[in-house]
């Protein structure tokens, strides 16, 4: 009896074990090329990348993208150390820094959105409708006459660091602001700072893409206060690991290239433009080259360039690698050209 | 709360009931690849364990005191460390163990070493020492005297595996620096309870966390059931 | 040819304390010799020695005319300890320990065994878990578990403690059936001077570490040399 039971015990062992060895022999020794991009937390937690993930394994069936979602500075890191193949963040200063030490060539703007100031909807501090910068100033204003809190995420993640400048182009200085009563710190996850803003009943500035969730999911009360502005915009872009650092292992440079070019053509940004529109009734993210396309928009194509481009320019030409044809003057035949080649072939 | 519990154990009943394959396949995967670690452990973790419990020797005490002390190893701080070393810029790059199940399962088999070894060693000890001359002066060989010895430990040395592995199990830290949470790939039931969490999907994790903790109290209870048969 | 062991200024010392303080005896295939005396006389100290489970600080143990290390005496004797122990198992698994780690194949194991088991009164007890047993039945496993691999040394370390009479007689009647084969030369520390003098070719009286007394049953009995063992055997001996 005993005997019997320890034989299954055993096997059901192996059996595990067994699948355990071949789950990973499976995925090390597929003939597939593996892509790994390194993004950042708030856009992998939307989902988005999911289903770009099935679109680009179905027009590339020879290569199988992975993404390592971390806080923006250990994402840059990542590739860095060139455990990535490619970043997809949101953070120019450390994109054109990341450029500029020679690990990454041919960034390409991609997306963008706005980050949210997130407050009780009796909005005590009356800020609904101002800019950014303004509506920190009566925050901070209404915080010392004891009518409203403001939450800081205080973890040094993407969001954080846009907090801080944003305190900054106001004319405050965060780290006297931190010994304020009204000023809270976090010091966690963006789930974790909305909840507690909802339970303080105070403001905070928040991705669209985790306030949307969390409000959806009855996480949190809060509304949305202030929702545009250059001061808030958040611009999405990728950038390929520069082939000539990683030549140790082999380089999956060609199909990172593959994976920025999927990411500008036509209808990945259509996916952009559509994604979250069922669940929240608005789009998580605005599609970039669409909006250049439209060319409707000169102000807000002022911001994003502005914000994320280095002097003019999404990538300056010394940091381009045989990849011309993604800088062409947009024009829909010739950002798609190079797919269409490849579904020849 | 109350209600986000009740959500949660809700979704944990369809999630179970409906058999989600993609859940379903994370369980799997968090049970081979925590599975793969035990038996790795044990590989090595119960010599070791036996070496110390049945011989005595200059430094022993002082071997003893640092899988003690490594118990409490924070995961995340093994994470880190892993990393650097599996990290293709890392001394053990060429491996190409990062992000892959394998190398979680290497990483938490150090991780639960310690307690393979501790665990199973103090099993071991404290079995009647009597045993030990019982089986000599019946003209066993050394080996056999430590069978013998182990053999009388079993369910010590079981309870230790249990607990090592619910250990790997449980654990994120490893899983998430090594693994990378990567979809289909590396991802397991920690990491994804993590991920959900962040992503504000309070219910969802929670469910995911009542199978966790369904797959560990079963693994518990089951030992214990036969245990006393 | 028979066999004989001759212990030699055997010393053993813990710490201070002399346990064994130049012991010298001989002893021949077909006899049994008791050790008596106190608690704390040194008897455990010396059976264990002969078995080879502890080294002594200086002496020679010569069996055959030759000088045996620790390992080639747990070849060749074994001992049934004062306090019975158990392997976690059944009492077939127990009795059968001494043949497995022999390599004796399977089947001559079982027959054996089952045998034995009969001899002993304990037909139907091989699937019990031997730890479940009482103490006399314990004891007896002890026994055939140790008698079974055919030692050439049997050691006995207070066979009978613990049990009723009746069960002590037939612990005896085991001891005794042993003798008549006259196969092994068994050592046993006792505190009963009755059994003594039922089972002994010699008795041994051990006083803090060292033989003051070793004389034919008999004799010991009626004429012991020493006068300790004269208060001993007769009951007077004061602490
Ligand atoms: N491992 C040990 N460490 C220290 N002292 C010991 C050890 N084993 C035995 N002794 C001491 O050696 C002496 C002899 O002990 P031993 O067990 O041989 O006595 P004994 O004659 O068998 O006594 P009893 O009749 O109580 O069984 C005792 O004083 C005991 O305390
Ligand atoms: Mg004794």
């Amino acid at each position: 009896m005993r005997t019997k039971l320890f034989v299954i015990i055993i096997v059901v062992i192996i059996i595990l074990i067994g699948w355990g060895s071949y789950t990973y022999f499976n995925t090390k020794m597929t003939t597939k090329q593996l892509l790994i991009v390194s993004t950042t937390t708030s856009l992998y937690e939307t989902g988005l990348l999911d289903i770009l993930k099935v679109e680009f394994e179905k027009q590339h069936p020879s290569i199988n993208v992975s993404f390592i979602s971390q806080g923006t500075g250990l994402a840059i890191q990542t590739a860095m150390r060139r455990d990535a193949d490619m970043i997809l963040v949101h953070d120019p200063v450390r994109e054109l820094k990341f450029l500029q030490d020679g690990y990454g060539v041919n960034r390409k703007v991609v997306a963008y959105n706005f980050f949210v100031i997130a407050g009780p909807s009796s909005d005590p501090a009356n800020v609904k409708g101002l800019s950014p910068t303004e509506a920190f100033t009566k925050i901070k204003e209404a915080g010392e006459a004891n009518f409203a809190i403001w939450v800081s995420r205080g973890d040094d993640s993407g969001t954080h660091a846009k907090e801080k400048r944003i305190w900054k182009s106001a004319g405050f200085d965060t780290t006297e602001l931190r010994t304020m009563s009204w000023y809270l710190e976090a010091g966690t996850g963006m789930t974790a700072t909305l909840r507690l803003t909802d339970e303080k009943n105070a403001y905070t500035l928040v991705d669209l893409g985790s306030y949307l969730n969390n409000y959806a999911n009855e996480n949190i009360k809060l509304g949305i206060i202030v929702d545009a502005g250059k001061d808030i915009l958040n611009v999405y872009s990728a950038i390929a690991n520069n082939p000539k650092k990683t030549e140790v292992y082999g380089s999956n440079f060609d199909a990172s290239m593959k994976f920025i070019e999927f990411l500008v053509s036509d209808g990945v940004q259509q996916i952009f433009a559509d994604f979250g529109k069922d669940k929240f009734s608005k789009p998580l993210f605005n599609p970039y080259i669409k909006l250049l396309e439209r060319g409707n928009n000169q102000e807000l194509i002022d911001w994003i360039q502005d914000l994320a481009y280095y002097d003019g320019i999404e990538c300056p030409l010394h940091y381009r690698y045989e990849a011309d044809d993604l800088y062409q003057v947009i024009h829909k035949e010739l950002i798609i050209a190079p797919i269409i080649l490849d579904f020849q072939n | 709360m109350f209600e986000t519990f009740i959500e949660a154990i809700h979704q944990a009943i369809i999630l179970i009931w409906k058999g989600d394959p993609e859940v379903f396949s994370i369980a799997i995967r968090s049970l081979s690849v925590s599975g793969l670690a035990t038996l790795l452990s044990c590989l090595w973790g119960l010599p070791i364990a036996l070496g110390l419990a049945l011989s005595s020797f200059r430094g022993k005490k002082l071997i003893r005191g640092f899988f003690n002390a490594m118990l409490g190893v924070p995961t995340v701080a093994l994470g880190l460390i892993l990393y650097l070393l599996l990290s293709k810029s890392g001394p053990l790059g060429i491996f190409q163990l990062l992000y892959t199940p394998l190398g979680i399962s290497i990483g938490q088999s150090l991780l639960i070493t310690p307690i393979v070894v501790s665990f199973a060693a103090s099993a071991i000890e404290s079995t009647d020492i009597g045993v030990k001359d019982l089986a000599r002066t019946l003209g066993a060989s050394r080996f056999q005297t430590d069978l013998a010895v182990m053999h009388e430990s079993t369910w010590g040395i079981i309870l230790a595996i249990v607990a090592s592995f619910s250990r790997a199990f449980a654990e994120l830290g490893v899983a998430i620096m090594i693994g990378g949470n990567i979809r289909y790939v590396t991802r397991v039931l920690t990491t994804s309870i993590a991920l959900e969490t962040a992503r504000g999907e309070i219910a969802f994790s929670i469910a995911l966390t009542i199978i966790l903790m369904i797959i560990v109290f079963s693994l518990t209870f089951i030992i214990n059931f036969l245990r006393r048969t | 040819m028979s066999s004989h062991l001759h212990l030699e200024k055997l010393n053993k010392n813990y710490e201070d304390l002399k346990a064994l303080n130049n012991l010298t005896f001989d002893a021949h295939q077909g006899q049994l010799i008791s050790l008596v005396g106190v608690n704390g006389s040194g008897k455990t100290t010396l059976l264990r020695i002969i078995a080879g489970l502890d080294l002594p600080n200086n002496g020679k143990i010569i069996f055959n005319g030759k000088e045996l290390n620790i390992n080639d005496l747990r070849k060749i004797a074994t001992l049934v300890f004062q306090k019975s122990i158990m392997f976690n198992t059944t009492v077939f698994k127990n009795v059968s320990f001494g043949l497995k780690v022999r390599g004796v194949d399977s089947k001559k194991i079982r027959n054996k065994v089952f045998d034995s088991l009969s001899s002993v009164s304990l037909q139907g007890f091989d699937s019990k878990k031997a730890s479940n047993l009482s103490g006399g039945e314990q004891q007896r496993v002890a026994l055939v578990r140790a008698f079974i691999i055919e030692p050439q040394i049997l050691l006995l370390d207070e066979p009978t403690a613990n049990l009723d009479p009746s069960n002590a007689i037939i612990i005896e009647n085991m001891i005794k059936k042993i003798l008549e084969r006259k196969s092994c030369i068994i050592v046993m520390a006792t505190h009963n001077l009755h059994q003594a003098r039922r089972l002994s070719s010699f008795i041994a009286h051990l006083h803090y570490g060292r033989i003051i007394e070793f004389s034919k049953s008999e004799k010991f009995f009626a004429q012991p040399e020493n006068k300790i063992t004269q208060k001993f055997v007769s009951g007077e001996l004061q602490f």
